[in-house]
């Protein structure tokens, strides 16, 4: 079967299982959006309003359904407004196939309109990038792509195709979805060192990150944990993999996690490492992070392990496969001790329940919940609303967490939240956002839009960049520069104009009936919540600082 | 070779841009390159590189797991300090008043070299051997007056039968 490249690329993502892809159109990829047009049965293609949104939607599609996110998008300016997506993802480990149209081969490297070198800028912030330049190659670059963007530890990659590579035709034969590349091998004797540190252990500590949700492996560390009666911590990538039912959790840890999660890992003695990169919000000063604890870092990425911590035991491999290893062979037992002192931790860092009347953060969190399930996908943009949603919205079901933990890209939370509804149908998704990070990419209200998508936008507004704020509150004598930003702008009449419901909060009265009307209707609802300046995100641990420095009020 | 410096061995698609990334990898981590060689092998698909690193422990075992992440890296490995042949090929130019061209001759046969051009005032010298060798004789050289000298940095091969060779099966 003869195809053109146009062709082969439209094949080829559907044989491999992809079935959306969101991206913008431009001179460089005519030919592949002509294909689209012509297939629009059996590919849906999501316009945004502007590429980074694009490769964000293909980022929170992939986090929410676990399958590889697909984006698309010109040369030159296009290209280049996907390269904050593309970092974000690699960052974070997210499967991302990007596919960008360059100028025709004879063009390359003469400054031609709207050419740029994209596999060059984006080698550092991919797993692997390709520029195909015949299109006999590019079916099987395609699907070393998808193989190479789900294997191991996850990843974006990154296909440049010029124009007239896209137009060239070749033979075209269909092949079955790729396979992941092998895990590499775990090491049987560090599995059985491992059970011998657990059994002899008195306060085993769990510490749970974003590879576990990426493995899947969020029932299988909870096996675990009921198993030797741990509790369980977790990075802020980590959350939503186990369910906050379970009494141990003790939700995230680090620079602002909840105080007892912090405090419980530097008294633990032994801390089970799993799907973890030990990033430096997440452990503070190194030098004083869990210095009475030996730590067993179980992970995919053999290049994870002893890069920011020293670890006791590493061990690699497939995480559901070495968890399980380790719970077959482990001792079940209590720790009766161990949680006393736990609680203990607890009632050190307790608030008073006050807030429950007035319109302040964690009010409007909570309230949020009352309206979701279990299964409603969350995802947040980044700053003081996404360390709120972290410690105060409890997450039941794997993968209905989008947030950028990595890269920390304010105007990730539209498009992700996009990606998050296009992924999950019917289902409701909620964003929560500030005004300085919607500010950002507030453009694809008008995609949100355009699809009728199910999604509640919740703005924490506090006319300031809180966390920039809080730092300068904190840490810069109060010298609030270009902080400030009491901008002008209507949030209600703005989503108004974009033709979803814009609603307004200001008292908690008003942020029910708001809600009761969002969760009401199936089309994009944005809900302006006023909020006071001041609200800082606490606990704090201040960077470079550890759990003795650590901020309650 | 200094204390803290170790030999990589890698063997890479033969492939354009790989070179960037491998040394892109490096800058970005911020690991030094003392020299790098890169050449083709007896299998045109790969090509072999061989670069002098310094750095400590941590620099060795992060630089080895971070290069066999990238897919185009095949195989990586850390050469055996005490068994491995080490080679690195010198050219060298060198003030050749006449004087003291007796000198530079003597020298030049000591460390096994060759002359392989010759001026008015000028020499070109070629020497192969150990590293610290050609470090040897370019500090002798020193006193000659050196014009100018390129180096090709260190190739590497274990000694004996083992190899970094890839076996086409366990590459699919």
């Amino acid at each position: 079967m003869k195809l053109t490249g146009a062709q082969i690329i439209v094949e080829t993502l559907i044989e491999q299982g992809c079935d959306t892809v969101f991206g913008y159109p431009g001179g460089a990829v005519l030919v592949i959006y002509d294909e689209l047009y012509k297939n629009s049965d059996r590919i849906r293609h999501i316009i945004t309003a502007h590429e980074q949104g694009a490769a964000h939607a293909a980022d929170g599609y992939a986090r929410v359904t676990g399958k590889v996110g697909v984006c698309i998008a010109t040369s030159g300016p296009g290209a280049t407004n996907l390269v904050t997506g593309i970092a974000n993802a690699y960052l974070d480990s997210t499967p991302l196939v990007a596919i960008t149209g360059n100028v025709p081969l004879s063009l390359l490297g003469r400054d031609s309109f709207q050419e740029v070198d994209i596999a060059g800028i984006t080698m550092p912030i991919t797993k692997h990038n390709y520029i195909v330049k015949d299109v006999r190659d590019l079916a099987n670059v395609i699907r070393e792509a998808f193989k190479i963007a789900k294997s191991g530890r996850p990843g974006p990659v990154l296909i440049d195709i010029p124009r007239d590579v896209q137009a060239a035709s070749c033979d075209f034969e269909r092949a079955d979805v790729v396979n992941k590349f092998p895990y590499p091998k775990t090491n049987k004797q560090s599995v059985e060192e491992a059970v011998e540190l657990i059994n002899s252990s008195k306060r085993p500590y769990i510490y749970s990150g974003g590879g576990v949700v990426l493995a899947d492996a969020g029932e299988t560390v909870l096996e675990l944990a009921k198993k030797i009666d741990a509790p369980i911590g977790c990075s802020m990538m980590g959350l939503s993999a186990i369910s906050a039912d379970y009494k141990g959790m003790l939700g995230m840890t680090g620079m602002h996690g909840t105080y007892h999660a912090s405090r419980a890992k530097q008294e633990a003695d032994l801390i089970i490492a799993v799907g973890v990169r030990f990033s430096d919000r997440a452990t503070g000063n190194i030098s004083k992070y869990s210095k009475n604890a030996k730590i067993i870092h179980i992970d995919v990425d053999s290049a994870e392990i002893d890069k920011n911590v020293t670890t006791y035991l590493g061990i690699l491999g497939n995480l559901n496969d070495v968890v399980k290893a380790i719970t077959d062979k482990v001792e079940p037992r209590q720790n009766p001790e161990w949680f006393a002192e736990i609680e203990k931790m607890k009632e050190h860092a307790k608030t008073p329940d006050d807030y429950k009347t007035k319109l302040v953060p964690r009010t409007i969190i909570e309230k949020v919940q009352e309206y979701t399930t279990p299964d409603t996908a969350v995802a947040t943009d980044v700053g003081q609303h996404q360390m709120w949603t972290a410690q105060y919205y409890k997450f039941r079901n794997p993968r209905t967490f989008a947030t950028s933990g990595g890269l920390g890209t304010m105007g990730f939370g539209m498009g992700a939240a996009i990606g998050s509804c296009i992924g999950r149908g019917e289902k409701k998704t909620v964003l929560f956002t500030g005004d300085g990070s919607f500010g950002m990419n507030l453009n694809e209200l008008a995609t949100a839009t355009s699809y009728n998508l199910p999604l509640v936008i919740v703005v924490m507004n506090n006319k300031v960049l809180g966390m920039v704020r809080q730092w300068q509150s904190l840490f810069y004598g109060k010298r609030y520069s270009n902080t400030t930003l009491n901008r002008k702008t209507d949030f209600v009449k703005l989503a108004e104009a974009f033709g979803a419901t814009g609603l307004r909060a200001t008292t908690v009265e008003e942020l029910d009936k708001a809600l009761e009307t969002a969760f009401e209707i199936d089309t994009p609802v944005l809900i302006d919540c006023h909020i006071e300046m001041d609200e800082m995100v606490l606990p704090m641990i201040p960077p470079g600082g550890s759990i003795d420095d650590i901020i309650i009020k | 070779m200094k204390k803290d410096q170790f030999i990589l061995s890698a063997i890479v698609n033969n492939h354009f841009g790989v070179l960037t990334r491998v040394s892109g990898l490096f800058a970005r981590r911020g690991y030094n390159i003392d020299s790098l060689n890169v050449g083709v092998t007896e299998n045109p698909k790969y090509s072999r590189m061989t670069i002098i690193v310094t750095g400590d422990e941590y620099v060795k075992e992060q630089i080895v797991r971070q290069l066999a992440k990238l897919h185009d890296v095949k195989k990586v490995q850390i050469m055996p300090d005490d068994n491995t042949v080490k080679r690195e090929h010198l050219l060298i130019k060198i003030k050749a008043s006449s004087e003291r061209r007796a000198e530079i001759n003597t020298a030049v046969s000591i460390f096994r070299g060759q002359v392989v051009d010759f001026h008015t005032d000028s020499m070109t010298v070629e020497m192969t051997g150990e590293p610290s060798k050609v470090d040897a004789f370019i500090n002798y050289c020193e006193d000659f007056g050196i014009l100018e000298l390129c180096r090709s940095g260190a190739l590497a091969v274990i000694r004996g039968e083992e190899s970094l060779s890839i076996d086409e099966e366990d590459n699919e």
